[in-house]
C-alpha cells in the first residue's frame, strides 16, 4: 500500500464527548479508515464506568513511520474533535496548544452539576470565544441538529467525521468510509451513515 | 462472520488489544476458552465466543472466575489448548485453585490472561495480578504492543505445552481497550481429540493423575519448568534493547509502559543519551540478558504500572550480579522519580527522564497552559458519574432510600460490584454504604444481620445484580439463611451483565454464543433454601415502595426483594420509548412549588433539565429514554406521561 503524507507525523487528534455519544465507534471508524490507507494507527480509549455519564476521550495516533503511544502526550494534539462544546474546553486545557484547532458540534448535554443548579453551564456565545481564544481555528457545527433532522441524534458522531473530512489534515475517503462502515451493518443503516458522512462534509463548508 | 475467525494470513487490521489477544489464541489452535466478565478483559471472550459459531471451539462465559480456570484446566489435561480470562480481580477469586494448578501441572498448552486496571479506570482498586506469578511460581509475559499481544500468545501456548505449566499473560487497560495495526498469521486446523489419561502413576506428568501431591516433588518439578522458563526468555524476541551500546540512563519497562518511554525519548530527543530495554518475559527475569544490558549502564529507571513489582525483581538481580557489574543507581516508584499510584503516561515518563538527565521541557507555552487552566476551570464544569437516562437503577435506589428513611431506624445497604455500584454517589442518592469485592455486600449483610445481641437494630440490606448473584453472592445467601440472618437483599435484576456489555450469566436462556441454554431462575433458587421472596417491577414506584416496606418491617430471617427492569442501553430496550414525556408547563409551580425541584436536584435524571429562562422543569428529548418513572415522583403531578403507540 502506498503511504499517505499527513499534515503532522504523527497526527495526533481527540475525539471527545459524553458516555453514550458515540465516541468510540467514530474513533473505531476513522482508525479503520487510516488503516486502509496504509497508515500505523494507535487509539486510545476509557469505556466502562466512564461512559456512565461522564466525560470521554479517544485519542487517535496516525502515522507513517511507527505506531506511538495510546495516550498523546500533553499539548500535543493537533486536532479535537468534540462532540460536545464544553468538553472542548476540557481537552484543550491537558493536550491543547496554540497550534491546536477544533471541530465542535454546538449541542450541549449538562451535567447533573448543572441540572441540580450546583454548577453553571457558560453561554455558547462565552464558549465560542474561549474556544477560538485557545485554538489556531475553531469550526462550529450543529451536528446534533442536523442528526435530529436525519431522524436519530446519534448520527451526531458520523457527522463530525464527515466534517473533519472536510478540513482536509488526513487522507480520508468516502469509498473508505463506506467499506468500513459496511462491515456487520445492514445497507439501510450505511445509507443513512453516509447520509450522515455527506451532511457534516456540508455543514463545515458552510462555516 | 467475524474477519477474525477467517485465515486473511498476512492481511493487516486495526485491532483491539483484547481483539489481537483472541486472534492469538485462534492461530494457537485454541479448543476451549472460558472467562468471567470484567473490564478491561471482556472482548477477547466475546469475540472468540464469535469465532465459535465458524470454529471447532467451545467458548463459555463461567458463573465466576475461579470455575472459569477450572473448566479451562480440564480441557489441558484432556489434551487440548485452553484459554482462561479474567481481569485483576478475578485472579483473586481463582487463587485457590492457580496455586494447586500450578502445583499439579497442565498437560495441552494452558494460557491465563489476566486484563489489570493501573489508575482504576473501571474498576473499584488498581490491585495487580503479576504478583501471582512469583507466588504460585509461574511464568509471566506482557505484551508491549498490539502486534505482541497477538504473537505472544500463540508463544505462551507452545510455552505452556513444553513446560507443562500455566503461563500467565498480563494485559492493561492501554492494551486492551487500545487498538493498533495487527498482521495476521496462519488459523491451524483444529483436530484435537480429548482425552483424560489417569492410569499411571502419581510421579507420571502425562499419564498419571493430575495432583499437587506429593507436595516436594512436584514442587521440586514447578521449580525446574521455571528454569527451563527462564532459557527460553533468555533469547525471547519479546525482550528488545534499543539506543546505544553504554547509555547514559538504561530504561527497563514492559507493557504499555514501553510505549509510554518511547514517546518520552523520542520528545526529549534523548535517543543518543538513554537506552530502552522493553522486557516481554517478566517473571522470572533472564539473568544472562539483564546482566549484559545492566552493565552497560550505572542509573537505571524502572517504569512500570502499578506497584513496582519489576523494580523489585530487577533490584535483586542487580545485586546478586553486584560483584560482576558494580552498584547501580535506582530510580523508579521505591525513591519517588516516578509516582506510586495511578496509572503511567508520556508526560509522567518523559518528567521523571527530564529529571534525572536535568533537561528543560515544557509541553506548551506558560502562558497558555495557564489561560486553558483558567478558562476550564470555568468553562467546563465537572460531569460527575451517573446512571444513564431510563436506568432501572435510579428507580431502585429512589424507592430503597426513600424506604429507608420512611422507616426511621438508620438503616442502610451494602453495596456490590455492578453499574449500580455508583448508588454510593449522589446519582444514587448516596445509598451504598460499603463497597468491597463480588459478592461482599450479601457476606457483609449476613454478618452485620447477626449483631441483634449487641443492641444493633438498625435494618440490613444488600444489592446484588443478577450475574453477581450467581458469581458469588450464593454462598454468602446460603450462610445468611442457615444462621438466621436478620436480613434484605435487594436483586437488581436487569437481565444481563450490564457494567461490561450485556454478557450471558446462568440466569438467562442463552448461552456466550447466543445458543439456547437452561436459566436458573434466582427467585426459584432463593425460595428454595428458605428466604422469603418478592418480586417487583422497580418502574412501579408505589408497589416496590410497599413490598419493601413490608419486608423490613413485618419479616424476619432472610428476605429477597426481586427488582426486575431490562437495562437501559440493552440491544432489545434501546432506543424503544415506553412513554413520550412531556411536562405540563402550567402545572409546573417551579421554585413556589415548596418541592425544591425534587425531578432537577434529587431526582437527577439527565433527560430532565431546568428551563433557566422559563423557571420550571423542562425534558431533553434528545437524551429521554421515556421510562416514565419521573412522572411519579412529580408531587404537583406536572410531568405527563403518554403511552407510544
Amino acid at each position: 500500500m502506498e503511504k499517505t503524507p499527513l499534515a503532522s507525523d504523527p497526527y495526533n487528534l481527540v475525539i471527545t464527548g459524553v458516555g453514550g455519544q458515540g465516541n468510540v465507534m467514530a474513533s473505531r471508524v476513522l482508525g479503520n479508515m487510516m488503516s486502509r490507507k496504509g497508515l500505523n494507527v494507535t487509539i486510545g480509549e476509557t469505556f466502562g464506568a466512564s461512559q456512565r455519564g461522564g466525560s470521554v476521550m479517544s485519542h487517535l495516533r496516525i502515522s507513517s513511520e511507527t505506531s506511538w503511544s495510546p495516550q498523546i502526550p500533553k499539548g500535543k494534539a493537533h486536532m479535537i474533535v468534540a462532540l460536545e462544546p464544553i468538553e472542548t474546553v476540557r481537552v484543550l486545557r491537558d493536550y491543547g496548544g496554540p497550534e491546536t484547532r477544533v471541530i465542535c458540534n454546538t449541542r450541549p448535554i449538562h451535567p447533573v452539576g448543572v441540572i441540580s443548579g450546583d454548577q453553571v453551564y457558560p453561554s455558547l456565545e462565552e464558549l465560542r470565544n474561549w474556544i477560538k481564544e485557545l485554538t489556531a481555528t475553531a469550526w462550529f457545527i450543529d451536528a446534533t441538529d442536523a442528526a435530529v433532522r436525519l431522524g436519530d441524534p446519534i448520527f451526531g458522531n458520523i457527522m463530525m467525521i464527515g466534517a473533519l473530512a472536510g478540513v482536509g489534515d488526513l487522507p480520508m475517503d468516502r469509498s473508505d468510509f463506506e467499506a468500513v462502515i459496511s462491515q456487520g451493518m445492514p445497507k439501510p443503516k450505511v445509507e443513512a451513515n453516509l447520509k450522515a458522512y455527506d451532511m457534516g462534509l456540508e455543514l463545515i463548508e458552510a462555516v | 462472520m467475524s474477519y477474525l475467525a477467517d485465515d486473511r494470513k498476512n492481511e493487516t487490521y486495526l485491532l483491539m488489544g483484547n481483539e489481537a489477544i483472541a486472534r492469538g489464541a485462534l492461530e494457537a489452535g485454541v479448543s476451549v476458552a472460558a472467562g468471567y466478565p470484567g473490564t478491561p478483559s471482556s472482548e477477547i471472550i466475546e469475540t472468540l465466543a464469535e469465532a465459535s459459531n465458524q470454529r471447532k471451539l467451545y467458548v463459555e462465559w463461567s458463573v465466576n472466575e475461579k470455575v472459569a480456570m477450572e473448566v479451562a484446566a480440564a480441557a489441558s489435561f484432556a489434551g487440548l489448548r485452553s484459554l482462561c480470562v479474567m481481569k485483576q480481580n478475578g485472579v483473586n477469586v481463582g487463587s485457590d485453585f492457580l496455586l494447586h494448578l500450578a502445583g499439579s501441572g497442565t498437560r495441552g498448552g494452558l494460557v491465563l490472561v489476566h486484563c489489570d486496571d493501573p489508575g482504576a479506570l473501571s474498576s473499584a482498586n488498581e490491585g495487580e495480578s503479576r504478583h501471582f506469578a512469583r507466588l504460585v511460581e509461574i511464568p509471566l509475559l506482557e505484551p508491549g504492543d498490539f502486534q505482541e499481544a497477538k504473537d505472544m500468545i500463540k508463544w505462551a501456548f507452545a510455552l505452556s505445552e513444553e513446560i507443562k505449566s500455566l503461563v500467565m499473560v498480563r494485559s492493561v487497560t492501554r492494551l486492551s481497550h487500545a487498538s493498533g495495526n495487527v498482521t495476521f498469521g496462519q488459523l491451524p486446523e483444529n483436530d484435537s481429540k480429548a482425552y483424560f489419561r489417569h492410569g499411571g502413576t502419581f510421579l507420571d506428568p502425562l499419564e498419571g493423575p493430575l495432583i499437587s501431591l506429593p507436595v516436594a516433588y512436584k514442587h521440586g518439578q514447578q521449580q525446574e519448568k521455571l528454569r527451563q522458563a527462564v532459557d527460553r526468555f533468555e533469547d525471547s524476541s519479546f525482550n528488545i534493547y534499543s539506543g546505544p551500546e553504554f547509555p547514559e540512563l538504561l530504561i527497563v519497562t514492559s507493557s504499555a509502559c514501553h510505549l509510554y518511554s518511547k514517546e518520552a525519548i523520542n520528545l526529549l530527543g534523548v535517543e543518543d543519551r538513554v537506552g530502552l530495554l522493553k522486557l516481554g518475559t517478566t517473571w522470572p527475569l533472564p539473568p544472562k540478558l539483564m546482566r549484559k544490558q545492566m552493565g552497560r549502564s550505572d542509573k537505571i529507571l524502572v517504569v512500570e504500572e502499578v506497584i513496582p513489582f519489576l523494580e523489585e525483581n530487577v533490584k535483586i538481580l542487580v545485586a546478586e550480579l553486584a560483584p560482576e557489574i558494580g552498584i547501580k543507581t535506582f530510580f523508579g516508584k521505591k525513591e519517588g522519580t516516578l509516582p506510586k499510584v495511578g496509572e503511567l503516561n508520556p508526560d509522567l515518563v518523559l518528567d521523571a527522564v527530564s529529571k534525572i538527565l536535568q533537561i528543560d521541557y515544557e509541553p506548551a507555552p506558560q502562558a497558555y497552559i495557564k489561560r486553558a487552566g483558567e478558562l476550564a476551570a470555568v468553562a467546563a464544569p465537572g460531569r460527575d458519574l451517573i446512571f444513564c437516562p431510563g436506568c432501572p437503577h435510579r428507580a431502585s435506589f429512589w424507592s430503597i432510600h426513600n424506604i429507608l428513611q420512611m422507616d426511621g431506624r438508620d438503616g442502610f445497604v451494602c453495596g456490590d460490584i455492578g453499574c449500580y455500584s455508583l448508588a454510593m454517589l449522589p446519582t444514587g442518592f448516596g445509598t451504598l454504604k460499603t463497597l468491597h469485592a463480588m459478592g461482599s455486600g450479601t457476606g457483609l449483610a449476613s454478618g452485620f444481620g447477626k449483631l441483634g445481641r449487641f443492641g444493633m437494630d438498625q435494618p440490613v440490606l444488600a444489592v446484588c445484580g443478577d450475574s453477581t448473584f450467581f458469581h458469588a453472592v450464593l454462598p454468602a445467601l446460603v450462610n445468611a439463611v442457615h444462621h438466621k440472618s436478620n436480613i434484605t437483599l435487594v436483586v437488581l435484576d436487569n437481565s444481563g451483565t450490564a457494567m461490561t456489555g450485556f454478557q450471558s450469566h446462568p440466569g438467562l436462556p442463552v448461552d456466550a454464543a447466543g445458543k439456547e441454554a437452561p436459566s436458573i431462575d434466582i427467585s426459584g433458587v432463593c425460595e428454595s433454601i428458605g428466604a422469603t421472596v418478592k418480586v417487583c417491577d422497580p418502574f412501579k414506584l408505589e408497589d416496590t415502595q410497599s413490598t419493601l416496606l413490608n419486608l423490613l418491617e413485618k419479616e424476619t430471617g432472610v428476605k429477597v426483594l426481586i427488582l426486575r427492569q431490562i437495562c437501559a442501553l440493552s440491544p432489545e430496550k434501546k432506543s424503544k420509548k415506553m412513554y413520550d414525556m412531556k411536562i405540563d408547563e402550567t402545572t409546573c409551580l417551579g421554585e413556589n412549588c415548596g418541592c425544591n425541584r425534587l425531578c432537577t436536584r434529587i431526582f437527577k435524571c439527565p433527560g430532565l433539565i431546568w428551563g433557566k429562562e422559563e423557571k420550571v422543569a423542562k425534558i431533553d428529548d434528545v437524551i429521554c429514554t421515556g421510562c416514565g418513572v419521573c412522572a411519579s415522583i412529580c408531587p404537583s403531578g406536572a410531568i405527563i406521561k403518554k403511552e407510544v403507540a
